[in-house]
């Protein structure tokens, strides 16, 4: 488990944007009604968009919205390790997957670059333009080592390409997501070893299927039999 | 030709996203040919060929997906069914869900609607991970298109009412078990829930619920379209069709690929990624489904079998076949450490043995990693990782042990010597203590 305490300074109020209220109907919609609990977590996610971390009063608003109690929607805001419970870095919030397929691939380096430019990790750094983070497995393990840069994810990196990566971040003037050596998605390096018999892609898989395997006898199939 | 699986038996044609992943390339793939066919069929029947073709459970239990599907009530009352699809992908190793995800959203929309026709819901959520964050604008736009085209929805083509919701998680690993999936999908902290009542009886919102993994559901609609015994023909008996296995580590090319079950794991490493960095000689030990399983040393890699009988019979597990490769420049106590703190990091704190048990053992791993350890501490981790697997609630006590035993299992020899090394250069310490027994 991990401990996780809301931030010693607080704003003083919160309120939605008119955009982000669309997204809250949105949201609340797509559960049944009486159980617009369950739209807790994204709630707390628009919260963040809004304001780059998950303020007290934000805490209080969201409970209101949905109706619950004040010291529930707190739990969640603590238990959910993706919520961020002090402000961000204005330009990029760095989080470096450290779990062990990326640490086989040289994510350690990756996080003493970051250790060395931001200083400690779950903190603002100096100039308040980055707060850095190691987190656990994000899921692209086959492009390790992989840091996710304000949401989104950047592949396999190398110490120059990251650092060359957080300065473009810096500066204002972040690079399109994704592998940086240029591997299509998760295919091998140097381009897919399979999926290129050119049937696959030629349309021939779309002509209308006339029966399927193993098929019983339908109502209407047994109707048209009869009509013959 | 690499592997065994030939391209025209491939269900994830766009794996790589090398192609348009919307709704017009998904059908000149062949996504959505003949769905309203399948959906002429009875439940049972779907039930019945998903059975057949011998599908397990693709998120790591493995458990007969048609099985599951058959515990649902056999009426509809006034407490609607559910389907849920985990897309909570965090496994470490694990990234093959994020694949189908963004690339092949389709198979997962006409697999979900299938599914949920054949335990008989009309409402469906997708969990997926927050992280993905990219991966779920993706599937939010292909379930938009489905929408636009009547393919789902009220009133849909395929005449059975359908809605299809997506939602999202805040970054815990303990949600991708199915019980705190439910709580946290009600809106509160993932903790499981102890079964039974088992989801089929009492799932979310206390209605009937099957959930299954993205990799289960996406895969049904090419097996119902192309038959039981085409899937089935695929890898051993009990261990049949084609699955999604991730590889990452010190391979020369890491991938996600779609291989025939039963694939000798050797083939699979020196196939499709290029063969262990250094040449197979380098190998140290393989990790061959997801950070819970316990590794394999280099030799019994040379003979494994991707499968769920030949890697149990090896102590291990298939899981969800991400295979973690180490060589043999790995500091394997320090990876096995990393792997601790992960589980210390990832559990719920519900239950006792897990709270308390994976950061003690995470603190024994870091001491073990420096050698710092004693050498009667490693019979108590053993121990206490014993104490912890199977006392509590939900896998991830287990999952936190399995690594550890593991380890000890094949490398224990490496362990001591470490110790021994430690403590060779320094002055031995009478009564010293024990740190993490505090």
């Amino acid at each position: 488990m991990s401990v996780r305490r809301l931030a010693a300074n607080q704003p003083e109020s919160f309120a939605f944007s008119a955009k982000s209220l669309e997204q809250v109907k949105w949201w609340i919609a797509k559960f049944p009604e009486g159980r617009q609990q369950s739209a807790v977590i994204p709630l707390l996610w628009l919260v963040q968009k809004q304001q780059g971390w998950v303020s007290e009063p934000a805490i209080r608003v969201v409970a209101e919205t949905l109706g619950m109690p004040v010291i529930r929607v707190y739990e969640i805001a603590t238990f959910y390790t993706m919520f961020m419970l002090e402000p961000v870095g204005s330009h990029a919030l760095v989080q470096v997957c450290g779990t062990t397929p990326c640490m086989l691939r040289g994510a350690n380096d990756l996080k003493a670059i970051c250790q060395r430019r931001f200083g400690d990790r779950d903190h603002l750094s100096a100039d308040g333009k980055v707060t850095w983070q190691e987190v656990e497995c994000l899921g692209a393990c086959s492009n390790a080592p992989m840091a996710a840069i304000n949401d989104y994810y950047y592949e396999d990196l190398t110490p120059e390409t990251f650092e060359q990566i957080l300065d473009e971040f810096i500066a204002g003037k972040p690079r399109a997501p994704g592998s940086v050596i240029g591997r299509q998605g998760s295919a091998p390096e140097g381009g897919s070893q399979v999926l290129s018999a050119r049937s696959l892609y030629d349309g021939s898989a779309a002509k209308a299927l006339k029966s399927i395997p193993n098929a019983e006898p339908t109502k209407r199939g047994k109707a048209k039999e009869a009509a013959q | 030709m690499v592997g065994i699986l030939e391209d025209k038996d491939r269900i994830f044609t766009n794996l790589y996203g090398l192609h348009d992943w919307g709704l017009e390339g998904a059908k000149q793939r062949g996504a959505w040919n003949g769905t309203r066919l399948i959906l002429e069929q009875t439940p049972e029947w779907v039930c019945d060929q998903v059975k057949a073709s011998g599908l397990r459970g693709r998120g790591g239990a493995g458990f007969s997906t048609g099985l599951k599907w058959t515990f649902m009530p056999k009426t509809e009352s006034e407490r609607p069914h559910y389907l849920v699809i985990n897309a909570d992908e965090s496994e470490p190793g694990t990234c093959k869900d994020r694949e189908i995800l963004r690339n092949d959203p389709h198979l997962l929309i006409e697999g979900a609607l299938i599914a949920s026709y054949a335990i008989r819901a009309h409402a469906c959520y997708i969990y997926i991970r927050g992280e993905y964050v990219h991966e779920r604008e993706r599937l939010e736009a292909a379930i938009r298109q489905a929408y636009e085209a009547k393919l789902i929805g009220k009133g849909n083509v395929h005449g059975w009412d359908f809605d299809l919701f997506v939602t999202h998680g805040g970054g815990a690993y303990i949600c991708g078990d199915e019980t705190a999936l439910m709580e946290s999908l009600e809106g509160k902290k993932g903790q499981p829930r102890l079964k039974p009542p088992f989801p089929a009886g009492a799932g979310i919102y206390g209605c009937p619920t099957t959930i299954n993994n993205v990799e289960s559901i996406a895969v049904v609609g090419t097996i119902l379209r192309r038959g039981a015994s085409w899937f089935s023909g695929f890898g051993r008996p009990n261990n049949t069709g084609t699955k999604l296995m991730a590889i990452s580590g010190h391979v020369n090319r890491p991938c996600v690929v779609e291989e025939t079950m039963s694939i000798p794991l050797k083939q699979l490493l020196e196939e499709h990624c290029g063969g262990i960095r250094g040449g197979w000689g380098n190998l140290k030990a393989v990790i061959p489904g997801g950070s819970s399983v316990r590794m394999i040393p280099a030799h019994e890699a040379e003979t494994a079998l991707m499968d769920f009988d030949s890697l149990s019979a090896l102590k291990s597990g298939l899981g969800t076949a991400a295979v973690i490769v180490m060589d043999q420049s790995t500091d394997i106590v320090r990876a096995i450490a990393r792997l601790s703190y992960f589980y210390k990091h990832e559990s719920c704190g519900q239950c006792t043995p897990c709270r308390e048990g994976t950061g003690w053992m995470w603190r024994v791993m870091e001491r073990m990693a420096t050698g710092e350890a004693e050498m009667k501490e490693i019979d108590m981790l053993l121990d206490v990782a014993s104490q912890i697997e199977g006392h509590t609630i939900c896998g991830l006590g287990d999952a936190a042990a399995w690594p550890i035993q593991g380890l000890f299992r094949h490398f224990r020899h490496e362990v001591e010597e470490r110790i021994t090394n430690y403590r060779a250069g320094r002055p031995h310490v009478q009564g010293a203590s024990l740190q993490a027994a505090e």
